[in-house]
């Protein structure tokens, strides 16, 4: 099954790349260059995974991820860092994160993660649509 | 209560340090580039491997932006060396004031782009020198640009200028449309007066001309 990403970093070169051979190995991905870019796309879409860089400028990776979860707290977000320090990352999966990787991050590391997102979130959805059908059910008098 | 001595040492090493993990993390952002870059012709090759055609102009291309961002990673080390050297020289020696803006922009660009601010220095012409402790006058122009950046306003936007005057120089921090809303009350605070202190320096707030005057004496030892 495809993995739709949504790659977040204001390194465009970076993104460039990193999408194009990302796509080469059958992945739907998206890119943003700022916070404010991919918050506006994760409105509309769903994702199984955003890769998230944590320093950019305005909104930092980890402000992100607080505003990602609190509107969808299935959505799967690793992030990566030029600098992985405990406390960030410790931080970072406090949020919620799936996982930290340092730059340069290896990108048969990242797809694996990125895997591991995928089946996460369906394992997610299905729980909510479970509750979901059991709520209706319960909710009506058959 | 700390000497004047301690605290320009602490105040030292923070901005050592704060400079290192900055400049190291966006070496490590251009590392992250020519990885991907590299590994998008790499993918090439073995498409080309399995008969798919490589394309010359799109190799040529992605080799030219490895070198553009080998040229990067040289600036950033090039700043992280000078500024290395200067945190050697104990005492007082000729300092071009140019060199110093240049520098300092190249070492707050990534801190001040976190912050959604752009440094736009404005170097004279001319040289500018004047004789003092290079380290501790770059210590002491990041506090100032640092606390320019707090008054930065909506424009966003910290200017830098310097000027020769008739008994020293003056660093310039511009354009702060925010200043009067930034804390004054705080600036300069303790780590500053130490700094200001032992260059025979003098720092000035100008709510009116949106700027804040660094000013230097042409001669530390005289």
């Amino acid at each position: 099954m495809t993995e739709k990403v949504l790659l977040v970093d204001d390194e465009k070169e970076f993104l460039d790349s990193l999408a194009e051979r990302m796509k080469t190995r059958g992945m739907d991905v998206s890119t943003a260059t700022s916070a404010i870019d991919a918050l506006k796309k994760t409105e509309g879409e769903s994702y199984d995974a955003i890769v998230l860089d944590l320093m950019m400028p305005g909104m930092d990776g980890l402000e992100v991820l607080k505003v990602l979860k609190k509107k969808r707290p299935e959505v799967q977000v690793i992030l990566l860092t030029g600098h992985a320090t405990v406390e960030k990352g410790i931080e970072a999966m406090k949020l919620g994160a799936l996982d930290f990787l340092e730059k340069p991050a290896d990108l048969a590391t990242l797809t694996k993660k990125i895997k591991e997102a995928q089946a996460k979130k369906m394992i997610l959805v299905d729980k909510r649509t479970e509750a979901k059908i059991k709520e209706i059910i319960q909710g009506k008098a058959w | 209560m700390a000497s004047k001595l301690d605290i320009v040492g602490e105040t030292g090493l923070q901005f050592y340090g704060k400079m290192s993990a900055s400049l190291s993390h966006e070496i490590k952002n251009a590392l992250s580039v020519i990885q991907e870059h590299a590994g998008l012709i790499e993918d090439f090759t073995v498409m080309a491997e399995q008969g798919a055609p490589i394309n010359p102009q799109r190799v040529k291309a992605l080799a030219g932006k490895i070198q553009g961002q080998i040229d990067r990673a040289n600036g950033i080390i090039k700043g992280m060396n000078q500024l290395a050297h200067s945190s050697m020289d104990e005492s007082a020696k000729s300092v071009e004031l140019r060199e110093v803006l240049t520098l300092l922009v190249a070492l707050s660009h990534r801190l001040a782009s976190v912050r959604g601010i752009t440094l736009e220095a404005k170097p004279p012409a001319t040289a500018v020198t004047i004789r003092t402790t290079p380290f501790f006058l770059q210590n002491l122009a990041w506090l100032c640009l640092d606390f320019a950046m707090d008054g930065a306003g909506d424009k966003k936007t910290v200017g830098l200028s310097a000027e020769k005057t008739r008994l020293g120089a003056k660093l310039r921090f511009t354009q702060l449309e925010g200043l009067a809303d930034a804390p004054t009350e705080r600036f300069p605070g303790e780590r500053e007066k130490a700094l200001l202190e032992t260059l025979n320096a003098e720092v000035t707030i100008h709510i009116g001309s949106q700027e804040i005057v660094l000013t230097l004496p042409g001669d530390l030892d005289h």
